[in-house]
């Protein structure tokens, strides 16, 4: 029969400078402790990471001289793990994580509405292109239509702006959108993504 | 006599951390140098 050696012997051995003390302490206890925590998250990775931390703290009260030895090891790491296990279920209750599965893709109900890399090329080259035919245009006719599509401006504002009334104005945005449609239609430009 | 099983059979699981955790705590503990000054105290990872 394997002789245990007291939890209190081997911290003052460890406080005293000798890590295999800290060995046979993880040791003896790990499958106690891991199990204790994995009752409570169902969870090996998140089982290991709690056990980690739950050991850097130990690890750092004692090096720092904060522990006082009253024979309670086991419950006082048991106590820091319970403690870690809350600050999980705290921060996941926050901050709450989907995993899928094999049946269902969480990305088959949510939608990105940003356009892939592809669609986002040909929306430039779709931009690019109209911006030439554009240019094309009688320049009073270019004037309202920019004013009114890149720069949003209202109508009065239009008029305000160019000494035109307003429905000189509205006639000029008509007669800019039928001749860029002849444009296109002429040149067999496709313009749609 | 009737059985009496647990609802949830994985919380009696008994489990162990990876040696590979346990090395990794091992490391940390050789590698931290606690120096304290006057009220501070600082924690060093020395490589």
């Amino acid at each position: 029969m394997e002789l245990q050696i007291e939890d209190s012997i081997l911290v003052r051995d460890y406080i005293s400078g000798d890590e295999m003390a800290l060995e046979k302490l993880i040791l003896k206890h790990n499958q106690r402790l891991s199990s204790f925590i994995y009752s409570k998250v169902l969870n090996r990775d998140i089982t290991e990471d709690i056990f980690q931390d739950t050991f850097i703290k130990v690890i750092k009260t004692l090096k720092k001289g904060n522990y006082s030895e009253e024979g309670k090891f086991l419950p006082w790491v048991m106590r820091i793990a319970h403690n870690l296990i809350i600050d999980h279920f705290r921060r996941n209750k926050r901050m709450p994580r989907f995993e899928g599965s094999e049946d269902f893709n969480i990305f088959s109900v949510l939608g990105d509405d940003k356009l892939n890399a592809e669609k986002q090329l040909i929306k430039d080259q779709i931009d690019s292109d109209l911006t030439m035919l554009i240019e094309e245009l009688p320049d009073d006719q270019k004037e309202v239509l920019m004013m009114r599509i890149y720069r949003d401006m209202s109508f009065k504002e239009i008029s305000e702006n160019t000494g035109v009334s307003i429905n000189t104005a509205l006639g000029r945005m008509r007669y800019a959108l039928i001749n860029l449609r002849k444009i296109i239609e002429k040149n067999n430009i496709v313009l749609t993504n | 006599m009737e059985k009496i099983y647990p609802e949830y059979k994985d919380r009696c699981k008994l489990i162990k951390t990876s040696p590979e955790k346990v090395s990794f705590l091992l490391k940390y503990s050789q590698s931290l140098n606690i120096v304290k000054h006057k009220k501070f105290t600082f924690e060093n990872n020395l490589n």
